[in-house]
């Protein structure tokens, strides 16, 4: 059962977010090696590293990098996606909260290695404490000549901007934040073409995760080698994990990549009063919800997908047998339909019309063929539209439907109304089923 | 309060953050400006916005439309928002805004007579680990329930400022609204504010029960080059006016996991144990 404490490390540390503070723990050393090695063996450093986007794609950080075109005479950018707002997903924030000189750090090194002279850190709006703690950090950088120009006689110049959102989840995907950045609503691109050509006011653009960015310079400092020998072959280096939910202690777990949720779920105590598990999302809401049998899936990219469904972000959120699966789901369709950006059709129409029928069953009312109207309407949701936040709304009604079979089937029944749970917005079976849970 | 030249000398320098020519990024900050002069994005707010960037007032208030953070109508002293989403609703985190709305005798998006609290149901607030979570103003009340939040919004009516678990103390919606817009927080002790309590540290903490000392736990790696040991670090090296909260009331948490973390609220009545 290993705990590897990376990232969260000098998280217990007081004042870790002061330049002092940080300075004294190693804080800026990977700067000083970046500027040594060279740009460009930054990129193969990350690229050997193995180091997979921690955003929930996976997609491989050093090569992301290198689809960067060199020597194009175009300003290069770098955009922290700091959007952190999925249900379930809580890891950035804290990152930002306590240790921000961290994201800072990798905002540098990254910003040479592709050759970006400017960085913004697109931060979720009601994360004010983060943002304020991230302004004064950069304050502090640009005072001690981190950040600026010609960063510690390297003739290298940087500047960043913290940016904040305004309370629009669809911004957490990258092409929507791109547009949000440029003043626009902050609705999807259609891609191709990709950011890395084609960004930031059309120009090259790298778009990367809070926690990606931060592993960049523990791998700077500490070598290739030493990332990969934590978690698995195709998914190397430590991973934060956040359980939320139905379990006794709640919190950030910095594991290898590959940890499973029953050693996940020891480090934290168990399901809640000893309870069983009845379903959990291996990577927030967007990922297909899992249940008891995979509780020893590899929690790596590739060992999530062979069981059906996404890492994601790592957000483990942890249900026990109490609660009502069709309230769970209509819940997090709800979420879907709000955060619906309205562009494309199916993911507008659709959320909104499976919120109403969901409703409609948990009210009593349900018919025997809303069942295959629901799976009729995700199909033709997924993979039509700009953007995955359409993809992943119909993850919790398709993953539910399919785990929970004989719930929904009966949910798919005429009740009498006094039969039917819907008297509560909350998501337990009942209230006598709650009571017993405390 | 009306819009005025430091308002339009304020998005000025919002403007000169962003390259030349790509003034329109400015506009979501100067949005949170206009918010923060006139309590809500007015239509002088929007003209302001059009005016100083040089694009339509119609393209501003598509954006403005756009957020749920911009209001059209003024928010009272405080935005109280209460996660319903998932994590918070498998706590307890509906029952605690049912039991405020009750109190408050207003629903989502609607302000009390007396012009002091606007309440909204939030979508997730990244703060899952800490379910059920509630704001103020957006900083983060942890672990409420039902008793807790309804102490705490009681104590908003009666004038006080109950300090939240992590986040800078309130300050007013204005205030942080001209955070939001990029400017810094002038108050040594908001940047100070807590910034965790255990389940941000959780996995630490257990590595530290094991034995862990900077090095990576369950493998013969070396650790990385910024961890030492927590012991290590006294306190009083950090200088004196920059002593930050963080971590100060972290021993005075209950375990994690139960969610009646609530110092905030002082005449906080707990309706339920936890």
């Amino acid at each position: 059962m290993p705990v590897t404490p990376v990232l969260t490390a000098r998280w217990k540390v007081p004042g870790i977010w002061t330049l002092d503070t940080f300075e004294r723990h190693g804080g800026y050393d990977s700067v000083r090696t970046a500027f040594a090695k060279g740009p460009d063996d930054i990129i193969k450093m990350v690229k050997d590293s193995g180091l997979r986007g921690r955003g929930g794609a996976g997609f491989p950080t050093g090569m992301k990098w290198s689809f960067i075109p060199q020597g194009d005479g175009k300003p290069h950018y770098l955009v922290i996606n700091a959007d952190e707002g999925e249900p379930g997903t809580c890891k950035d924030a804290p990152l930002m909260m306590i240790d921000p000189h961290s994201l800072i750090e990798g905002i540098i090194v990254a910003s040479y290695a592709v050759r970006a002279n400017r960085a913004f850190v697109y931060v979720r709006g009601e994360l004010v404490h983060a943002a304020r703690r991230l302004r004064n950090a950069t304050a502090e950088a640009y005072r001690a000549g981190y950040l600026g120009k010609d960063i510690l006689g390297s003739g290298f110049d940087l500047d960043l901007v913290i940016h904040s959102g305004a309370g629009a989840y669809i911004c957490g995907e990258e092409t929507a934040l791109l547009d949000s950045l440029e003043g626009r609503r902050g609705q999807p691109r259609l891609r191709p073409p990709f950011p890395a050509t084609h960004g930031l006011y059309n120009s090259p653009t790298v778009v990367n995760n809070v926690e990606t960015i931060a592993s960049v310079p523990f791998i700077v400092n500490n070598g290739v080698e030493w990332f990969r020998s934590m978690g698995t072959e195709k998914s190397p280096g430590p991973k934060i994990y956040s359980l939320s939910g139905h379990v006794t202690r709640p919190g950030q777990y910095e594991a290898p990549m590959g940890t499973t949720l029953r050693e996940l779920l020891e480090m934290a105590g168990g399901v809640r009063g000893g309870r069983a598990l009845k379903a959990w999302t291996p990577g927030g809401s967007s990922t297909p919800m899992l249940t008891a049998e995979h509780l020893d899936v590899p929690l790596d990219f590739d060992g999530v997908m062979a069981a059906g469904s996404l890492l994601g972000t790592a957000a483990l959120m942890i249900m026990d047998d109490t609660v009502d699966m069709l309230k769970v789901v209509r819940r997090l369709t709800q979420f879907y339909a709000h955060e619906s950006c309205g562009k494309c059709t199916p993911c507008r129409e659709g959320t909104t019309w499976m919120v109403q029928i969901l409703s409609r069953m948990e009210r009593g009312q349900g018919d025997p063929s809303d069942i295959n109207t629901l799976t009729d309407a995700c199909d033709n949701i997924f993979g039509r539209a700009f953007c995955a936040l359409a993809d992943g709304a119909v993850s919790p009604i398709v993953s539910g439907i399919k785990h929970f079979p004989e719930e929904f089937a009966a949910a798919a029944q005429p009740r009498p109304a006094d039969q039917a749970q819907g008297s509560s917005n909350g998501v337990a079976t009942g209230p006598a089923a709650l009571a017993g849970a405390h | 309060m009306p819009l005025t030249d430091e308002t339009r000398a304020a998005a000025r320098e919002i403007i000169a953050r962003y390259p030349v020519g790509r003034e329109r990024s400015a506009l979501l900050p100067m949005l949170h400006l206009v918010q923060a002069a006139e309590g809500c994005v007015t239509a002088e707010g929007v003209d302001l916005c059009a005016r100083e960037i040089g694009i339509t007032a119609a393209e501003v208030s598509a954006v403005a439309t756009f957020y749920t953070m911009y209001k059209r109508r003024p928010v009272g002293d405080w935005l109280v928002s209460v996660c319903t989403n998932l994590s918070c609703a498998l706590m307890g985190g509906q029952e605690v805004y049912d039991r405020i709305s009750k109190k408050l005798g207003v629903g989502h998006d609607q302000t009390t007579p007396d012009g002091s609290i606007t309440l909204e149901h939030a979508e997730c607030l990244a703060a899952c680990d800490y379910a059920p979570v509630m704001t103020v103003n957006y900083e983060f009340y942890d672990g409420v329930d039902e008793g807790a939040a309804e102490g705490l919004v009681e104590a908003l009516q009666r004038g006080e400022r109950p300090l939240p678990t992590r986040g800078g103390p309130l300050c007013t919606f204005a205030e942080v609204s001209r955070q939001l817009a990029g400017f810094e927080d002038p108050r040594p002790e908001g940047i100070a504010g807590p910034g965790f309590l255990e389940p941000s540290v959780a996995g630490l903490t257990l590595a530290e029960q094991a034995g862990w000392r900077g090095e990576v736990a369950g493998s013969s790696a070396a650790g990385p080059a910024g961890a030492v040991p927590v012991e290590d670090v006294p306190v009083e090296d950090v200088p004196p006016d920059r002593v930050p909260a963080d971590g100060a009331r972290s021993g005075a948490t209950p375990a994690a996991g139960a969610p009646t973390t609530t110092p905030a609220a002082p005449a906080a009545t707990k309706s339920k144990g936890a």
